[in-house]
């Protein structure tokens, strides 16, 4: 049967992917944020999942607000990336599992977790920029695995709230461990934490919310599911409210967690940048 | 439960939540700023700006907005900060110098409140 090993989550941030290509892992700016993910390296050389769930917010690639799915579900046989408007380099496709995708389509519509299925979706920097932080050199990375992209709506209230996020990895968790294959899975929760792009409180970090955050997520997610979406934009930023993305991650990795690795640096762009890695027990 | 106990009006001073309200009135905006996606969609909009706004049927204010590459007025006009991303991109403006214009500051300035908050 498959089984989730454990949970990763960090920033997103696309500046990220241009500092990967240009190497500025001993900039002074850059470095204590690079210095995060070594120990991640090594934890995933180690365990070498097969396969990669990675949950992302699109920013306005794959979807627009014509059709904006709050929760949707990559389906295909591989996902390429696009320029974004910024020249952004294309990247190798990635490679997909559609059939563990619909697997846990059929297991979390069962489940009463109704959610759009795409069978072809452009990923952005949110997808893209943490399979290069976790797999360096990506496609010529052998231990690379093939990739789940989940996407939830930050883009356009209303957002789901802390609640339901948390309840949809509890409901992937359970399509996940109901898969026939012996697979290992890794659960990304990518995005946040603390910023805010727009409007005159443009350039808002919050260290001390987003300290209280990575910790509840470790010992007490439910605790985090009292905040409202209106104070989670107050206390995170606009943006901060990929937080979603995380308590999505938390809920498909079982009751209790181990903390392996925790990593937090003001600012990377605009943001603060969270980086943890958590093992599962169960 | 009664709508009065939504919180989607909460007031967040310098901030415009993006709800349906404002998607309806940025939708012409907002479609436009993703188009630029697409390299041949950029090229087409620098050609001719004014053209391209027709196109995709910008009212005056999201139109005086774009010429003036006013981000608070485009937000305004209902432009969604991810696809005004896109917009900012033809003219090579970092989020810094968004966040910079849009605070009334240098983006020196901007970069530096940003180090500051490293040091709370």
């Amino acid at each position: 049967m498959a089984r989730i090993i454990g949970g990763i989550t960090t920033s997103h941030i696309p500046a990220v992917g241009n500092a990967i290509a240009q190497g500025l892992f001993e900039d002074p700016y850059w470095k204590p944020f690079f210095d995060g993910y070594p120990p991640v390296h090594e934890w995933l050389a180690k365990n070498k999942p097969d396969v990669v769930i990675n949950i992302y917010n699109d920013h306005g690639l794959g979807f627009f607000l014509d059709k904006m799915p709050t929760f949707a579900i990559g389906a295909a046989h591989e996902y390429r990336n696009e320029d974004e408007g910024w020249g952004i380099p294309q990247l190798p496709p990635f490679p997909g599992a559609p059939e563990l995708s619909w697997h846990i389509i059929e297991g979390m519509v069962a489940d009463e977790f109704d959610i759009t299925s795409c069978q072809e979706l452009a990923v952005d920097h949110g997808f893209t920029v943490p399979m290069q932080l976790f797999w360096p050199g990506l496609t010529d990375n052998p231990d690379m695995p093939p990739a789940i992209p989940i996407s939830a709506n930050t883009v356009q209230h209303p957002i789901p709230t802390l609640n339901r996020a948390l309840a949809f990895g509890r409901s992937l968790r359970r399509a996940v461990l109901s898969y026939p294959k012996d697979l290992k899975v890794v659960v990304l929760g990518t995005g946040g934490l603390s910023h805010q792009l727009d409007g005159e409180r443009a350039g808002f970090i919050n260290r001390e919310f987003d300290e209280y955050c990575m910790d509840k997520i470790v010992t007490d997610p439910d605790a985090l599911t009292k905040i409202s979406r209106m104070e989670l934009v107050e206390k995170a930023g606009a943006q901060g409210t990929e937080f979603l993305m995380w308590m999505m991650m938390r809920g498909a990795l079982g009751d209790k967690v181990n903390l392996l690795h925790s990593n937090y640096h003001i600012p990377i762009s605009n943001t603060g940048a969270g980086t943890m890695l958590l093992e599962c027990v169960d | 439960m009664e709508l009065a106990e939504f919180d989607h009006h909460a007031d967040i001073p310098g901030t415009t939540i993006f709800d349906g309200r404002m998607a309806m009135k940025g939708y012409a905006l907002n479609k436009m700023c993703y188009s630029f996606n697409a390299a041949e969609a950029r090229a087409e909009y620098l050609r001719d700006p004014e053209a391209y706004f027709d196109k995709f049927g910008l009212n005056d204010e999201q139109k005086a907005a774009c010429r003036a590459k006013n981000v608070l007025a485009m937000i305004a006009a209902g432009g969604n900060i991810y696809y005004l991303a896109k917009f900012a991109g033809i003219y090579k403006l970092s989020v810094q110098d968004v966040g910079a214009q849009q605070t009334g500051v240098t983006t020196e300035e901007f970069k530096q409140k940003l180090l500051d908050a490293g040091k709370k």
